[in-house]
């Protein structure tokens, strides 16, 4: 094993990288879902991944019900969660300003951080892989076999949001809405069920983003705010708003993370997506794709 | 017109000096000068955050990063270099402005969420470098020995010399804030709140007046660092994170951003929760904390300092 | 009118402006006269409003001139065109909603104190005078268009027409020599624009360059000297209002679509 490559090495920080970007990229569909519809940039976003590890753990492992059923239960709780969200707390708004929505979910994501510590505690908890540990060796890389399933579930989010936003009713009409609300609530499209549901369908994605992650990076009450700064970075970097970019940014974010910590300073991991964050928000914040048509396009 | 009564302010000064002999003579709050000296410490933070977020109406989510750099400033020069600790936060004020410049300029190009994003990280960029650049900084372990203030052989040695001394800056700070909000630059960071096209075209330097105040707020969180380590004498990276930035907010945001009086009412209020009314909570403050910006946030949107204008509303009705 | 001397305050020259592709001014040739009331008028969605914005420096043109008294000032920012001397009003009132009237007046005359941060903090003696001077001058303005009741009201409680008016003395306290009003009349009823109409000419008779965008033709054809007529972005006619009126171009251009 220590005569790892250098070319196996590259190989790998790039696996990694996509996978982790992957998570980022599901983050940044979520955040666009939102944005898209409402102009609101859901700080609590990130909460959604984390509560749909820990949810998962517990129903997975400490239920004990099989993978097939614990699934979809920790989907639709989340789901339930990010209702909520939009009932209890941006609806009641009476002045929603840009500040008062980016405090407000802020002021969720640490209530929503705060309740999972006290319900899981500090630690961190681990989820089986869905089909086993035993790593593949590929050109000198070790690919995990859980891996596949994060690649899998963001094509499969790919494939279903464009089938949702195209062919049903309801999907066109959010792209309605996200395209001209009032012009969509004058043909009787209800803009504020929209709304909802928007928040609803971006807790899904985030609770998949969870479930897909945690046997391979584990889950703690903490991990949201940074999983949601690294999904905004994902989101800012194919153009916020864009799905295709959102996928983009994201795959490209967490390869720059994985080949930053792996070959400049492990320590700064963190640090590389952020800074990168930055550098396109001061330079380009219409995103890298910026003026080529993809990022025109906001739905798949 | 927006004027703010001299007398409160002057109410305010007396009992800020008499404090500490009141709570001297009954045991069970002779603890709260100490405490004081951080509601003094935060207030420094949260009146330059009050001028830049309620009255020029940006926003930061990151001033942590310049409490931190006031603070990391003040301790390595004088632990390291030996150097005088007032020199050591007039050179803390420097970098901090620099640092300030450097991200601000083109950070306040941007509006709404994109600025909010990019403080945020900027404040975690921050905070991840004091926790790596171990040899300057100590790491995670924090550096300690860093010395106390001194005037002229008088040593801000005791809880009440300090608090004395970090009220005097709070002061100072809460005088000029005033006058700054009372005069024209208020006004024109006012207007570049309400709209920033009609403050162009009247002739306000937009791009000038946001860094201008974004610099000020950034120099008095490092005036407060600076204070923080020289009186605890001991600093660690977790004191300045993406939470205490938040925290921050959540201080203006309950007093109420719009109103100078909210930065100090807010800072009192949550430092007090944080250091003693909050104990029985542990470190599931964090919920009390979330539940309070929420509810400030829907129910509350001109914080504390908008409750009597709203319980006069119900007489009117 | 005033006395109209040949001298051109304000000069035109091959402004064109794409908005990624689509052109909404090509190649657009125009002079102002000191001392007139120029009336700019077209179809919706002509360009008058970009016209204004490139004018007081909101964007820059894609291409081409303009000159104010015989400088350019396309490449400027707004602020710095504020303080050449060109103000404006908006078509959306842009006031400052949180700030009473006299404030917005006040902020007007911004560009004649450019407040200093240390100087208002320390409180300097002359930020002091300045602040007492423009008070001064802010009432007296308010008195001009008859406001002066209402100095201390929220500007986003006064009703529209007042708030119409309240631009227009904001605009006129950073004494320009230029003045460029978006559709003042858009949205007022009779009277109030009736008034609006005096205080234009009010304006201009202090010796105030007037640029005018406005789709009340009763208002434009009252009071401007000379009109500029522009449609998808050019310029199809120019002239005095009764020539404007008579011109076959014109009236294709506000009636040939319909017809």
């Amino acid at each position: 094993m220590e005569t790892i490559s250098f070319a196996g090495q590259l190989f790998q920080y790039l696996i990694t990288g996509l996978t982790v970007g992957s998570i980022y990229a599901m983050v940044a569909v979520g955040f666009n879902i939102i944005y898209n519809v409402t102009d609101i940039i859901n700080f609590a976003q990130g909460e959604f991944v984390m509560l749909g590890g820990l949810i998962m753990v517990f129903f997975h492992v400490a239920v004990g019900l099989p993978l097939i059923l614990a699934f979809p239960s920790t989907v639709i709780l989340v789901t339930a969660v990010g209702i909520l969200i939009d009932r209890l707390a941006i609806r009641p708004i009476r002045r929603p300003s840009v500040l008062t929505l980016i405090i407000a979910t802020i002021a969720l994501s640490i209530l929503i951080k705060g309740a999972a510590m006290f319900i899981w505690g500090k630690d961190p908890y681990d989820l089986p892989a869905f089909s086993g540990r035993n790593p593949i060796n590929f050109i000198g890389a070790v690919i995990q076999p859980q891996y596949f399933w994060v690649f899998g579930f963001l094509v499969f989010i790919a494939v279903a949001l464009t089938f949702f936003f195209d062919r049903t009713i309801i999907g066109k009409a959010m792209s309605a809405c996200a395209d001209n609300p009032d012009a969509a609530s004058l043909v009787g499209i209800d803009v504020k069920r929209m709304v909802l549901l928007s928040f609803a369908l971006s807790a899904a994605i985030g609770a998949i983003a969870g479930i897909v992650i945690t046997p391979i990076s584990l889950m703690e009450y903490d991990r949201g705010a940074m999983l949601a700064v690294k999904g905004f970075g994902a989101a800012i970097l194919g153009g916020l708003g864009s799905f295709p970019g959102a996928i983009i940014g994201g795959l490209i974010l967490g390869s720059i993370e994985s080949f930053g910590a792996g070959l400049v300073h492990s320590g700064y991991k963190d640090a590389f997506a952020l800074i990168v964050l930055m550098a396109v928000l001061f330079f380009k914040p219409s995103g890298i794709l910026g003026d080529i048509e993809i990022s025109k396009i906001k739905r798949f | 017109m927006l004027r703010i009564a001299k007398l409160p302010i002057a109410i305010f000064a007396v009992l800020i000096i008499l404090f500490p002999w009141v709570a001297r003579e009954i045991p069970a709050i002779d603890h709260y000068t100490d405490i004081m000296v951080f509601v003094g410490i935060y207030c420094l933070i949260t009146l330059g955050l009050c001028i830049l977020m309620g009255y020029a109406g940006q926003i930061s989510i990151g001033h942590a990063a310049f409490f931190g750099i006031g603070a990391y400033v003040s301790a390595i020069l004088t632990v390291r270099f030996g150097i005088n600790p007032w020199a050591c936060m007039l050179i803390g004020t420097a970098v901090s402005s620099a640092v300030a410049v450097l991200v601000g300029a083109p950070s306040l190009k941007l509006k709404g969420h994109y600025l909010a994003m990019a403080t945020l990280a900027f404040g975690i960029v921050i905070f991840i470098i004091f926790n790596e650049e171990i040899e300057w900084t100590g790491g995670p372990d924090g550096m300690s020995g860093i010395p106390g203030l001194s005037l002229f052989g008088f040593a801000f040695d005791s809880a009440e010399k300090y608090y004395y001394l970090v009220w005097s800056f709070v002061i100072l700070a809460f005088i000029f804030t005033i006058n700054i909000i009372q005069s024209g630059t208020g006004r024109a960071l006012r207007a570049i709140h309400a709209s920033e096209p009609a403050a162009g075209a009247m002739g306000v330097n937009i791009s000038k007046y946001k860094i201008i105040v974004f610099v000020y707020s950034a120099v008095l969180a490092s005036l407060a660092g600076s204070l923080y380590a020289h009186y605890l004498n001991f600093i660690n990276p977790s004191t300045f994170d993406l939470f205490f930035s938040i925290k921050l907010v959540i201080m203006i945001a309950l007093g109420g951003m719009h109103n100078l009086w909210g930065a100090i009412i807010g800072s009192g209020i949550i430092t007090f929760l944080s250091y003693e009314w909050l104990h029985y909570f542990e470190e599931f403050e964090v919920i009390v904390y979330g539940a309070i910006l929420l509810l400030v946030t829907v129910f509350l949107p001109n914080g504390l300092v908008g409750v009597p204008g709203i319980v006069k509303g119900w007489f009117r009705r | 009118m005033n006395p109209v001397n040949n001298e051109n305050v304000l000069e035109v020259q091959g402004i064109a402006m794409s908005f990624g592709g689509l052109m909404a001014l090509s190649n657009l040739n125009f002079q102002v006269k000191r001392g007139i009331i120029k009336g700019i008028i077209g179809p919706n969605g002509a360009g008058k409003t970009t016209l204004f914005n490139i004018i007081t420096g909101s964007f820059p043109p894609t291409n081409g001139t303009i000159r104010f008294k015989d400088r350019p000032i396309e490449h400027l920012k707004a602020y710095k065109i504020a303080e050449r001397g060109i103000s404006r009003t908006f078509q959306t009132i842009e006031l400052f909603g949180n700030m009473t009237v006299l404030e917005n007046i006040m902020l007007g005359c911004h560009t004649r104190i450019r407040p200093s941060f240390l100087a208002s903090g320390f409180k300097f003696p002359q930020s002091g005078r300045k602040e007492k001077q423009i008070l001064e001058r802010g009432m007296r303005i308010l008195k001009f268009i008859g406001l002066n009741d209402k100095f201390n009201h929220l500007a986003e409680n006064l009703p529209l027409g007042e708030q119409k008016m309240v631009e227009i003395g904001r605009a006129l306290a950073s004494e320009p020599e230029l003045i460029c009003l978006d559709e003042p009349a858009a949205g007022l009823n009779e009277t109030e624009t009736h008034l609006a109409s005096s205080l234009i000419k009010a304006i201009n008779a202090k010796g105030i360059t007037v640029l005018l965008v406005e789709h009340d033709m009763r208002v434009i054809m009252n009071i401007s000297d000379e009109i500029v007529v522009i449609n998808y972005g050019q310029k199809i006619a120019e002239g005095s209002p009764e020539e404007i009126q008579n011109n076959p171009r014109v009236i294709e251009a506000y009636l040939g679509s319909e017809a």
